[in-house]
């Protein structure tokens, strides 16, 4: 039970590292983007009333007439009551909502482009790795050439060849503007067409580093005593590589997500911005655009939330299968 | 930016029981003896690694004094490669080979700065952490996992985004980019320090009275070096592309040209809709080949932090020669 309080608590720490970085970060910087903020909001013909300032102050800190701490401590409450302010770009939405809208597009993406990757992945380790030495283990290091092809430069040669040249993909967008949003077939299935392309970019820019990591445990494990004694009981091959070799080496790329996770979700936020797919990334750089503040640190926010919610999802899992780590070390 | 996922992660996530073993120096490479242990042997990998990044870095050191400006302006947008212009124009009539070039120096400029200043302070919060132990160990390693599962870029992004594009310099980016990427390093390091303090010699010079600095500088670090070379390797790789990608996004620094301020003009000048290849792949195909190189480099570098991948190519090779047929004959009387 320890270990499971000991994650959870731990992540609790990160959510409070992030909340509280998202507080100084603006008020760390030079210049003043309340003012900034403001004069936005009136070109968009918004009213200026003392209230909205109020609440931007608080957000960006350019209020000097309470303590910082102070500040900190209503900071801290408008976020939990998930009072993120009113976005200038998308005027007059508030930040929650414009999240709201996008986020959905970006978690299915995401989410099933990384989890496509991460079983291909450890397949093909597994694979690989029992066959150390063949003429499969040589081409492991051309993965590298994957694992080094920035995300979103591979969107753009993908979108090129797939889209521009041979027309199988849209080029844009998350789904045909033409269409009605909604819970249809129709819909449904244009926006899987439409999020193929994206989808495919991530898997292939992230499977070498899963099939890297599972090669090499898979290497590690094939010399432990049990996989001498697995054969020396003559069991099949097969039965020895997934239920003796494979099950032990995936421990580490599963207790590794954390790391990669953050990886996948950054090179993604590029690869949106190619596409002009709906999700969180194409959001965040038209708020970094517009000087939408109150949008990019709500949208920086709810990722650092996301990524840390799928971790403690997935250490919680390892604490599951894993036996041994639910023991004190 | 991409899944750069450090291989030896693997040596620092072991569950308990697994990775005893590998964090020992090889015997092996203490019979190759002293100074040469920790220098990779030389293999097809290592010499393509070594070849891709030496070509890489010399088109960016010397290349600049070749080509032209590559800012001048010419009425022949958009032309495909020819005799004249190697690889093409841009929109603008812009020698796209000089641009590269100049690209690939301000990329590797970049790359390089972040490298060291993320590696030292890897190497700080890393080594001293885990040589120190109890309170600091834990306030360090706590540090450290936070800023690992903190997403990097959206957070760079935010920064970038706050700080006035005038006031952006190749150092303010720098060190953004260095104190969101150092956490990986310093969990490996902190892994490898941990084993490390454990041993006889190190506690030896302990009781011999050394000084902490001094035993961490004579004792553990030269053991550290191949695992910080690796840690380094990497560190200048995910530089590269997250700068690639920042500034592909017009986040970058406000004044350099990189390969990434490159394909950020390449996008907004619709290269992409008319087809103009020669002006955004060849960017990508730097990136990709230096990155591609310096992996090639880790994964020697890698056979002499964890022994057992070692190990295995060198019973390939001697399967090899002592040929198919004994191989299948000692795993039928295995099977």
């Amino acid at each position: 039970m320890t270990y499971f309080a000991r994650k959870i608590g731990f992540y609790l720490v990160a959510l409070w590292a992030a909340l509280t970085l998202n507080f100084f970060i603006p008020r760390m910087m030079p210049g003043n983007p309340v003012d900034t903020l403001m004069a936005k909001l009136q070109q968009r013909g918004g009213t200026v009333d003392p209230a909205a300032r109020k609440a931007y102050e608080l957000l960006l800190g350019a209020d000097r007439s309470e303590s910082l701490f102070q500040q900190y401590v209503s900071y801290l409450g408008n976020v939990l009551r998930g009072d993120f302010g009113v976005s200038v770009s998308a005027y007059p939405a508030r930040v929650s909502e414009v999240i709201g809208q996008s986020l959905p597009w970006t978690i299915v993406l995401v989410g099933m482009a990384t989890l496509i990757s991460f079983a291909l992945g450890l397949l093909l380790g597994t694979v690989v790795g029992w066959r150390r030495g063949s003429w499969l283990d040589s081409v492991v290091p051309a993965t590298t050439v994957l694992a080094a092809v920035p995300y979103f430069w591979l969107a753009l040669v993908l979108a090129a060849l797939l889209s521009s040249t041979l027309h199988w993909f849209p080029l844009l967008g998350g789904y045909d503007v033409a269409l009605q949003l909604g819970w249809n077939r129709e819909f449904i299935s244009s926006a899987v067409y439409h999020g193929t392309l994206p989808a495919l970019t991530i898997v292939i820019s992230s499977v070498g580093g899963w099939l890297l990591g599972m090669r090499n445990m898979m290497v590690s494990t094939i010399s432990e005593d049990y996989m001498l004694t697995a054969r020396a009981k003559g069991l099949r091959n097969r039965r020895i590589m997934v239920r003796y070799a494979a099950r032990n080496a995936a421990l580490p790329s599963i207790a590794g997500f954390a790391t990669s996770l953050g990886f996948v979700v950054s090179g993604s936020v590029v690869t949106e911005q190619v596409f002009s797919y709906p999700g969180v990334g194409t959001r965040l750089l038209q708020a970094v655009q517009n000087n939408d503040y109150a949008l990019m640190q709500g949208i920086f926010l709810v990722i650092t939330v996301a990524v840390l919610g799928a971790n403690l999802l997935v250490d919680l899992l390892y604490g599951v299968i894993d036996p041994r780590t639910r023991t004190s070390h | 930016m991409t899944s750069v996922i450090p291989p030896d992660r693997a040596l620092e996530e072991s569950p308990p029981g697994t990775g005893d073993g590998t964090a020992a120096l090889p015997p092996t490479a203490r019979r190759r003896g002293g100074r040469r242990a920790l220098l990779p042997t030389w293999s097809p990998k290592l010499g393509i690694g070594l070849g891709l990044v030496v070509a890489i870095a010399l088109f960016g050191l010397i290349g600049p004094l070749f080509t032209g400006d590559p800012d001048t302006i010419r009425n022949i947008g958009l032309t495909p490669p020819s005799g004249e212009h190697l690889l093409g124009t841009t929109q603008t009539g812009q020698d796209v080979l000089a641009q590269l070039v100049h690209a690939t120096r301000g990329s590797l400029q970049i790359g390089l700065l972040v490298g060291v200043m993320a590696t030292a302070l890897s190497a700080l919060f890393g080594i001293i952490g885990g040589y120190a132990g109890g309170f600091a160990d834990e306030a360090f390693s706590l540090f450290s996992n936070v800023m690992l599962v903190i997403p990097g870029l959206p957070l760079v992004i935010v920064i970038s985004g706050f700080v006035p594009a005038d006031q952006r310099g190749s150092w303010t980016i720098a060190v953004v980019l260095a104190i969101t990427g150092w956490a990986a390093a310093a969990r490996v390091l902190r892994a490898q320090t941990l084993s490390l303090r454990g041993r006889d010699y190190v506690a030896a010079a302990r009781v011999a009275g050394e000084k902490p600095w001094r035993v961490i500088c004579v004792e553990i670090l030269p053991n550290l070096l191949p695992l910080l070379a690796s840690q380094f390797v990497f560190s200048v790789i995910a530089a590269i592309l997250n700068e690639a990608g920042l500034s592909f996004l017009g986040l970058g620094a406000s004044n350099s040209s990189t390969l990434g301020t490159m394909l950020y003009f390449a996008q907004n000048g619709f290269a992409l809709q008319r087809e103009a290849w020669w002006w955004f792949a060849p960017p990508g195909v730097v990136i990709a080949a230096f990155g591609c190189g310096l992996a090639l480099i880790n994964f020697s570098l890698d056979e002499i932090i964890n022994p057992r991948l070692r190990e295995a190519g060198r019973r390939r090779r001697a399967a090899a020669k002592a040929g198919r047929d004994t191989e299948r004959v000692t795993r039928s009387t295995a099977a």
